[in-house]
Order: structure tokens, then C-alpha cells, then sequence
């Protein structure tokens, strides 16, 4: 067995089912409160990663940057997570709250909608090309000589593990905050029955912009992680990978949130083993067999539990 | 069917029962407009559908016969391929209730069924009369077949299924230039990749190839009556009304006895049918297939149309098309767009804003407004105003004396940021308020319009259909002429 081979695709996978589970993460809590679902979430990535490259820009670019990295990288997260969380705010205040008791194909048009004027603003405000973080060349080249050497040669730099690490801290954070805070016990009574919960006195409105900032962020968040790593931003990305987010949190099971990181996982290695192993003109395909195979097998998902409709 | 239904009850005073009044008096309550204009369109209303269909189908046929100006009918042709995919996206959204997002799939399906079946490609040259009913069927197999897997499941899943069906049919017709079956065969050349399948055979029909442009036009006009009329017919039988008990609630339907996913799969199938047989009318007159012809943007050009007319209804589907396509057509040059802008904002100003004192106060305030900043950059930047922006002629030269026109394209990027910003604040703010800052928003918009939209057609096309989702949406969910619905908790 070529382990060289193996693992490197091992490392790409998991790098890229991370990013995967955070935008999935923002999918799953709105698709948990408002069983909507947010096709503009992957433009909120791309948003995301736009901002961080504007701060890059701000402090010198890539080829002089003119602060510690540790602080760039910190205002760049900050950044994009504000940004990203007050984006998808606003979306839910403009274009999603009037529809809340609309019939159900209303928001998901709109939903597309806000995705294809994202998209093409972002064409329009920020150009065509393609953008480098090209982080190879920050503070010549210290980012990527951080890192340690698995078995078999198979290099792990820093920004690799700043993805890795830094999506297992924003999960956890975002597990103690849903079962432990008392926005959090909101956010799960909203999800479970929003009229209930409403006359609990559960502010309703403040809970789902709530879980739109969070899970906005999260995706603002991812932004920086792809910039991180795979260097290139630009306006369409968000379609890509926001459809394959959403289809890790419909394997996962949609609504569920280790649900939401399992299926990006196991996406981000199921593309990459075929990378590496097959063609890449297949990676799409496969993802798409995994998705109808779950759907047929495991209808609710591999970590989800079978809904039974109310009237 | 009608003899279905017993003979007519004698009206009965007082509270029938099994009628719900709220409902039966639904018209009394839908007031319409009075005067000439009233007259006329509770008329039009008036007729019965097969005649209004009968009356679009005989204006469209006097096009060709009125100019011989081929972009014309070239327009009006696409108008007709977007009238049938519309039509069929009808089926499956506006009355089984179903969101298809690879519903362009099927179009570039039946598209390159075509393609392959009558083009050097493969070197085979059917006649059109057997492609038609095979690669439209096989477009039907196609349909069952993507919508199988969701069948059980809420409408959401059918939407990620088909969004990434949509992308995938997207992805392998542009790389399938060397495909193998799953790595077990040797490479073929399927789709010809990015560079597409040329060259495909006209439609030979009756002995004769089409080869004239209104030719097309015509046997378009003709497919899209007969599908209109099938359409028609299914939507008032037994299947057509289960669809819509379906879309109104899955839930009660299936307690009736209704074969919910039986109907689905139909739906959803009867849609991709004819998405797949608008393709191959679509095919040969291009005489050429790209993948990129069936993105995203096709799609989500569908959907304006269908929202935009109302969907579920069918004269809506002509009136989006119309209306949509046409303004994308006209959005190519800027200074026919420049006009269709200005007229769009005066109608919805006149429209929306009573009383005429307010209107008057908007359009005077907008005019002075802009004749002050004009002056004032003047009079800090004389060196970096423009004389024109992407509007010429004299239309241009009287707009640069009132928006001061930069070099700098980036000013125009802040502003359409500042613009979108000032919009989302106007649609929450109060009367008072909303009309005091109409002024700075219309003065902003014509701005950003004349330095940097209009140069930018193809994305503004892209964003225009955008908002039109939206908007229509959160405003008018029924489209310009249907009829709204009430969800009933």
C-alpha cells in the first residue's frame, strides 16, 4: 500500500471536510429553527473570505505584511466573523422574517434569490479575477514552515492545523453555548416548537438573528480557513461550496449538529480518496452517489433520527 | 369529468353547508379597477383561457409577418423556448408544489440528446420526428429516476437532490470529452467537453429542413400552443387537481387517499418531459450545445419568469417570459436599458406613491438634488468629472450635467454598496421618512447607473433577475396575475 499517497489524501480530506462541517454547522441551525434552507449560506462564505482578503490588503498584503501574523490572522477572523454573522442578519431581516408563515416554497425562492444577487454583486463590486491570500509568501514563507512530518513523508504545516483546530474550537464553543446558555436552551425550544416557545415569552425574532449570526459567522469564519489554505477567492465560490456543505448536513442529518460535522467529514474525504485514487472528474459524482445512498438507506441522515410529522 | 359533478343546486339563502363563505366570497372582495381600464380587464378576465391562449398564439403569428428583422424574431424565439421551459417548471412548481433546482438539467438533457442523435458526433443523423418522442422520453426516465431517491422525504430534500443533480449534469458535460465508464472502459468522447457539440442537423419535418429563422419561430409557436393546450387540459382533470391538493398540503392529501408520491414522481416527471423537448427545438437552431447554456443562471432565469407571471398560473408563464426576456434583451444596450430604467422608476413612483404632492415633492427634490451635488463636485473636483458615462447621445450628455461622472469606477462600486444599503432601510422605515430619503436613493441609483451598471450589462442582467426573486417574494408572492393564496394553520 502506498501510504505516502494515503495519507496526504487522509490530510487534504480532513482539512477540507472542516471546512465543509463549519458552513454545514450555519446550514443545519437554520434549517433547525426555521426549516429553511439557506441557499445564500455558501455566499456568506464567500463574503467571508473576501473581507479577510480586504484586511490582508489593509496591512500590506501578502508580500509585505506590516503586522505580526498572530495579530492579522486574529483581526482577520474577527473580521469576517462580524461580518459574516451581521450579513446573514440582515439577509434574515430583509429577506427571510415577512415569509416566516408563507407556504413553504416562498422563502426557498427567495433563498436562491438572495444567493444569485450575492453572487453577482460580489461579481460586480469585486471583479471577475481571482484573488490570492497567498500565504506562502507571508513574512517570507513562516507560515507554511511551521509543522510537523507524518510517516511517509506526508508534510502538516501550520495553516493545516490552524483549520483543523481551529474548527474543532468553534465547535465546541458552539456545543456549550446551544446546551448550556440560556440563549442557547432558546434557540433549541425555537427549534423544537416556535409557536410554544413564543408563548413562553421566548423572544422569537432575537433567537433566529441570533442563529443567523452565529451560523453566519461560523461560514465567515470558514472563509478565512479556505483562504488559508487553498489561496483563491472569488465571487462564485460560495455556490460550490455551499452545495456541497448542504449536502454534508443533509448525510449528517439536517438539523442535527454533530450530525452536520460527521457528513462534512466524511465528504471531504470521500472527494479527496477520490482525487487521489480515481480522477478528479469523479469527486462530484461520488458525493453525489454518497448523498442518494443515504437518502435511499438512511433517510434522516447517518446521525439523525427518523421525524415524524406533526398536524 | 364534468359529469362527475351532479347537476346545479338551486342557490339556497343563508349559509350552505360545506361551503365556506370566506371562500365562496372571494371575488366580492377582489375589487378591481374601475373606469375604462377596469372595463376592459375584468373583459379580458372574463374569457375563457383556450381563447385568450388562442388570442397570445395569433399576435405571436403576425411577428414574423410584420418585420423581417432576424434579431427580432430571434428574440422572439428565445421568448418561446423560455415560455416552454417556463411551462414546464410551472407543472412541477406551481402545481405539485415541488422545488425542481436541476430543472435546467433536463433542457441541456434533451439539448444534447439531440445533439448526439443528429450531428457528426457519433455520425448519426436520425430524422427529427423519431428524436423528438425518444430523447423526450428518455428525458421522463431521467426525471423518475433523479426524483426516486426523495421520494418519501419532505420537498427539501428533493431541492438538494436536484440542485446537485443540476450541477453534476453541469460538471460532466463540460469534462466529457474522455469519459469511461468508472474506469473500466476505454476513453470516449461523450459531449465534446467545453467546446460543445456543433454542427447538429435542422429540423427535418414533413420533408422539408427548417432552415428560415421564422420557420423556427413558427413550429416553436406551434409546440408551445400544443404543449399550453396539454398542459391546460391536464391542470383542470383528476391529476391536475390532486396536484394542487398536494401543493396546498401533502399531509391532508394523503389522509384522502391520495398516492402523494405516485403524484410527485409524475409531476416532477411530466416537467422534465417537457424541459427535455424544449431542448431539442433549442439544439437545432443553435445548431451548437455548451454546457455552460444549462448553469445556474439559466435557471434561476426560469424561476423570474415563473414568479414573475405567478406560479400555477398559465398566462402568467407567457406574460414573465414576455416581460423578462424582453427587458434582458433590452438591458444589452445601455442606452435602450437607460430609458427602460427611467420609465421603470417613474411607473413604480407613480404607482406606489400617493398623493401626487408627495410624487411631485420626490421628482423635484431628486432634480434639485442632483443640479446641487452636481454644482458642488464641480466646484472641489473640476479636473475629474466626466462629460459622459455609459450613456451616449444626448440622453448622456444632459445626464452628465446632473450626476457627477468620474474616471473612477470604484466610487461607483461604494455606491451601488450605499444604494443597496439605503434600499433595505427605506423598505423599514416610516411614510415620513421613506419619502425624505426616496430622494437620496433615486438620486444615488440613476448615479450608480450611469457609471457603472450600464457598463456592466451582463452582470446587471444577473442581478436584476436576482432581485426580481426576491422582491416579488417578499412582495407579491403571487406574481403579477395570480391570484394569492391563504395558508390555512
Amino acid at each position: 500500500m502506498n501510504w505516502s499517497l494515503f495519507l496526504t489524501e487522509l490530510v487534504a480530506g480532513t482539512v477540507h471536510g472542516c471546512l465543509y462541517a463549519l458552513i454545514a454547522l450555519g446550514y443545519s441551525m437554520v434549517y433547525g429553527i426555521l426549516k429553511l434552507l439557506n441557499f445564500a449560506h455558501g455566499d456568506v462564505f464567500m463574503v467571508g473570505s473576501f473581507i479577510g482578503y480586504g484586511i490582508l490588503g489593509v496591512f500590506g498584503g501578502a508580500e509585505a505584511v506590516s503586522i505580526p501574523i498572530v495579530f492579522l490572522l486574529i483581526l482577520m477572523f474577527l473580521g469576517a466573523m462580524l461580518g459574516g454573522g451581521l450579513l446573514g442578519v440582515v439577509i434574515e431581516r430583509f429577506a427571510y422574517r415577512r415569509l416566516r408563515d408563507a407556504p413553504r416554497i416562498a422563502p426557498l425562492i427567495t433563498a436562491l434569490g438572495v444567493s444569485f444577487f450575492l453572487e453577482n454583486a460580489a461579481l460586480l463590486v469585486l471583479g471577475a479575477n481571482y484573488d490570492q491570500y497567498n500565504t506562502f509568501d507571508w513574512d517570507n514563507g513562516s507560515l507554511w514552515s511551521v509543522g510537523f512530518t507524518l510517516p511517509a513523508g506526508v508534510r502538516v504545516a501550520l495553516p493545516q492545523l490552524i483549520v483543523v483546530g481551529g474548527t474543532i474550537v468553534l465547535m465546541l464553543g458552539l456545543t456549550v453555548f446551544v446546551s448550556r446558555t440560556q440563549l442557547g436552551r432558546a434557540m433549541r425550544a425555537t427549534s423544537f416548537d416556535r409557536q410554544a416557545a413564543e408563548m413562553m415569552g421566548i423572544d422569537v425574532n432575537r433567537v433566529i438573528a441570533t442563529t443567523f449570526f452565529i451560523g453566519s459567522a461560523l461560514a465567515g469564519a470558514a472563509g478565512i480557513f479556505n483562504g488559508l489554505v487553498y489561496q483563491q477567492v472569488w465571487a462564485y465560490m460560495g455556490f460550490d461550496a455551499g452545495l456541497k456543505a448542504f449536502t454534508a448536513a443533509v448525510i449528517g442529518g439536517i438539523g442535527n449538529l454533530p450530525g452536520a460535522v460527521v457528513g462534512g467529514l466524511v465528504i471531504g474525504l470521500a472527494e479527496s480518496f477520490t482525487i487521489g485514487y480515481v480522477s478528479s472528474t469523479f469527486s462530484d459524482a461520488i458525493v453525489f452517489v454518497i448523498l442518494i445512498a443515504v437518502m435511499i438507506l438512511r433517510p434522516s441522515g447517518l446521525l439523525g433520527r427518523a421525524a415524524v410529522a406533526k398536524v | 369529468m364534468s359529469g362527475e359533478s351532479p347537476g346545479p343546486t338551486p342557490p339556497e339563502p343563508g349559509p350552505r353547508i360545506g361551503a365556506d363563505e370566506w371562500v365562496a366570497s372571494v371575488s366580492d372582495r377582489r375589487q378591481g379597477p374601475g373606469g375604462i381600464a377596469g372595463a376592459v380587464s375584468s373583459r379580458v378576465a372574463g374569457l375563457p383561457a383556450p381563447a385568450g391562449f388562442a388570442l397570445f398564439g395569433l399576435a405571436a403569428a403576425t411577428v414574423p409577418l410584420l418585420t423581417n428583422n432576424g434579431y427580432v424574431i430571434r428574440v422572439g424565439f428565445d421568448t418561446l423556448i423560455y415560455m416552454l421551459l417556463a411551462l414546464g417548471l410551472n407543472i412541477v412548481v406551481g402545481f405539485a408544489g415541488l422545488l425542481d433546482l436541476g430543472y435546467v438539467a433536463f433542457f441541456g438533457f434533451g439539448a444534447y440528446g439531440y445533439a448526439m442523435l443528429a450531428s457528426a458526433q457519433f455520425d448519426i443523423h436520425w430524422p427529427t420526428l423519431a428524436i423528438l418522442p425518444v430523447v423526450t422520453l428518455a428525458t421522463v426516465l431521467l426525471g423518475f429516476l433523479v426524483a426516486l431517491p426523495s421520494r418519501r422525504l419532505v420537498g427539501d430534500y428533493l431541492a438538494i437532490v436536484t440542485l446537485f443533480f443540476g450541477q453534476l449534469f453541469v460538471t460532466v458535460t463540460n469534462n466529457g470529452e474522455s469519459m469511461s465508464l468508472l474506469g473500466l472502459t476505454k476513453d470516449y468522447n461523450v459531449t465534446n467537453g467545453p467546446n460543445g457539440i456543433a454542427n447538429i442537423d435542422p429540423f427535418h419535418l414533413f420533408g422539408h429542413d427548417l432552415e428560415s429563422l421564422a420557420g423556427y419561430f413558427y413550429v416553436a409557436l406551434g409546440f408551445f400552443l400544443a404543449v399550453l393546450g396539454i398542459v391546460f387540459l391536464v391542470s383542470n382533470s383528476r391529476i391536475g387537481r390532486a396536484w394542487r391538493s398536494l401543493r396546498e398540503d401533502p399531509l391532508a392529501a394523503e389522509l384522502m387517499g391520495m398516492p402523494v408520491n405516485r403524484l410527485k414522481l409524475q409531476a416532477f416527471a411530466f416537467g422534465a418531459g417537457v424541459a427535455g423537448f424544449t431542448g431539442t427545438l433549442f439544439a437545432s437552431l443553435n445548431t451548437a450545445v455548451f454546457s455552460s447554456d444549462f448553469d445556474t443562471p439559466t435557471l434561476i432565469t426560469v424561476y423570474a419568469i415563473l414568479i414573475l407571471g405567478g406560479a400555477g398560473s398559465l398566462g402568467g408563464v407567457i406574460l414573465g417570459a414576455l416581460i423578462v426576456n424582453i427587458s434582458l434583451e433590452v438591458l444589452r444596450t445601455p442606452n435602450h436599458a437607460t430609458i427602460v430604467f427611467f420609465a421603470l422608476i417613474l411607473a413604480t413612483l407613480l404607482a406606489k406613491l400617493r398623493p401626487w404632492r408627495a410624487l411631485a415633492a420626490v421628482v423635484a427634490g431628486t432634480a434639485l438634488l442632483g443640479v446641487a451635488v452636481r454644482a458642488l463636485v464641480g466646484a472641489i473636483w473640476p479636473v475629474t468629472l466626466h462629460t459622459q458615462g455609459a450613456v451616449d447621445g444626448s440622453l448622456g450628455r444632459a445626464l452628465a450635467h446632473w450626476l457627477p461622472l468620474t474616471t473612477n469606477y470604484q466610487i461607483g462600486n461604494y455606491v451601488f454598496c450605499a444604494l443597496v444599503g439605503l434600499v433595505l432601510v427605506i423598505t423599514t422605515v416610516p411614510r415620513r421618512w421613506r419619502i425624505l430619503l426616496l430622494v437620496p436613493t433615486l438620486y444615488l441609483a440613476s448615479f450608480d447607473w450611469d457609471s457603472r451598471l450600464a457598463f456592466e450589462p451582463s452582470i446587471t442582467r444577473l442581478i436584476f433577475v436576482g432581485v426580481i426573486l426576491i422582491v416579488l417574494m417578499n412582495a407579491r408572492p403571487q406574481g403579477l396575475i395570480g391570484v394569492n393564496r391563504v395558508e390555512i394553520a
